[in-house]
């Protein structure tokens, strides 16, 4: 019989690390998905599903069973994501602050092609990825808790940790922004 | 009713709106036209799609993070302990390594079919931006060690992890850098090699004296200017083919 996630939690609370397995099992593929979304680039998007299991592990005893867990795992991706995002910024001061070319290397970077955005085909690739650029990381992520997980409001302010109106603003800046760039492509029929 | 705003709009759009919003638009074209507006662009980005995870992957991600759970059990839990005795230890560290090895081989064989079908020059461009965001993988792990600020111990397990990931990566273009004859390329793979193997047998938790003697190790290295140039090169290639040695696919 299958093992429900509030089982599996009982037993690794217990003492039993591979009952962990079940909810690595049951969710990493909407951890990945999500992960993704928000990053836009698959290595990154593993690398934040590993980083989210092993803090959901370390946190396991603060989970309070209050939301399902799965919105408590998005939870822990989406502040994943936000300290990946800013590491990443940080990076990119950090080597512009070594020479000039290092600002240089670091835009050369982030606008590189990576082997996902390449698979991605090239008039959406050049189109959606930016304006998804365009978001803050959290409206980034109400929009993708919103638009893709299909989450409710109040489940995505569970998930950012925020109350739902100010999820629901979230998820209004990023429509209103995606708006703004993709509607001229939207309305000449290029997408 | 008065007209429909856009937060109207966009909550009628995914389920979540005033009840009398749909009855609204019916018989509203300004906000019948602003609607199908939006519905346009939300449908728009319902194309940008996760690419689906190879078979296996809930196995894969469980065998990277299983060896670091063990690390973070808590203290009570170290009875488990005594069942790992010699002959159970010998037994799993065999098995993860035909994991390990059997995952390689898929991933090496897969990446074989998909650049089968390709022309020469794509194959180049993506094995260059491939061996790029390698590069900048390394670096950025490099680069947070070496301007990490702390005077005091320091926890090194995340930086670690990612490091090991990126071993396996690295051994594979260097190969490939080996025998399609790029030796610059393949030599600052190996320095690189050295590093992130380093950086992955270290101890987790260091001292002052033990993270210093990282990082200088890093520094006094050059490695980080070495990838540097080595990911300019990379790029340039990729932006003008021709810029490649003769002779050179990677």
């Amino acid at each position: 019989m299958e093992q429900s996630d509030a089982e599996a939690i009982a037993q690794i609370r217990a003492g039993n690390t591979d009952a962990f397995r079940v909810l690595v099992e049951r969710h990493s593929r909407s951890v990945f998905r999500l992960a993704f979304r928000m990053t836009g680039n698959q290595q990154d998007a593993e690398d934040l599903v590993q980083e989210t299991y092993l803090r959901a592990y370390r946190q396991i005893r603060k989970y309070d069973g209050r939301a399902a867990f799965g919105t408590w795992l998005y939870r822990i991706a989406a502040n994943c994501s936000l300290d990946l995002i800013r590491a990443r910024k940080r990076r990119q001061e950090q080597q512009t602050s070594v020479d000039e070319e290092g600002q240089e290397l670091a835009a050369a970077v982030s606008d590189a092609p990576t082997p996902d955005r390449l698979a991605f085909s090239g008039e959406l690739q050049s189109l959606l990825g930016p304006a998804l650029n365009q978001l803050s990381p959290t409206e980034r992520m109400a929009f993708v808790l919103r638009h893709y997980e299909g989450m409710c409001i109040e489940e995505i302010g569970q998930a950012l940790g925020v109350q739902s109106g100010a999820a629901k603003h979230s998820v209004f800046r990023a429509v209103q922004k995606l708006r703004r760039v993709l509607e001229p492509a939207v309305s000449t029929g290029r997408i | 009713m008065k007209h429909l705003n856009e937060e109207d709009l966009v909550l009628h759009y995914y389920g979540e709106g005033e009840p009398g919003a749909g009855e609204h638009l019916k018989t509203c074209d300004a906000c019948r036209a602003s609607f199908e507006s939006l519905t346009l662009v939300l449908r728009a980005m319902d194309k940008f799609e996760a690419p689906e995870p190879l078979e296996g992957y809930e196995s894969r991600v469980w065998n990277r993070i299983a060896p670091d759970l063990r690390d973070a059990r808590p203290r009570g839990w170290q009875l488990v302990r005594l069942w790992l005795t010699p002959r159970h230890v010998t037994a799993v560290a065999a098995m993860a390594v035909l994991l390990v090895a059997a995952f390689l081989a898929g991933r090496v064989s897969q990446q074989h079919q998909q650049m089968a079908g390709l022309s020469g020059p794509v194959r180049e461009r993506i094995m260059l931006v491939a061996v790029g965001e390698h590069l900048e993988r390394s670096q950025m792990i490099l680069v947070e060690l070496v301007n990490n600020p702390s005077t005091g111990p320091v926890d090194i397990t995340a930086e670690q992890r990612r490091a090991r990931d990126l071993v396996d990566e690295n051994r594979l273009y260097r190969q490939a850098a080996l025998k399609s004859g790029d030796t610059g390329v393949s030599s600052v793979l190996d320095e690189l090699e050295r590093t992130l193997l380093e950086v992955a047998h270290s101890p987790s938790k260091l001292d002052s004296e033990e993270f210093a003697r990282i990082r200088e190790r890093i520094e006094a290295d050059g490695i980080l200017f070495k990838i540097r140039v080595v990911g300019s090169n990379l790029r340039e290639r990729e932006r003008t083919p021709q810029a490649a040695p003769a002779g050179k696919t990677l």
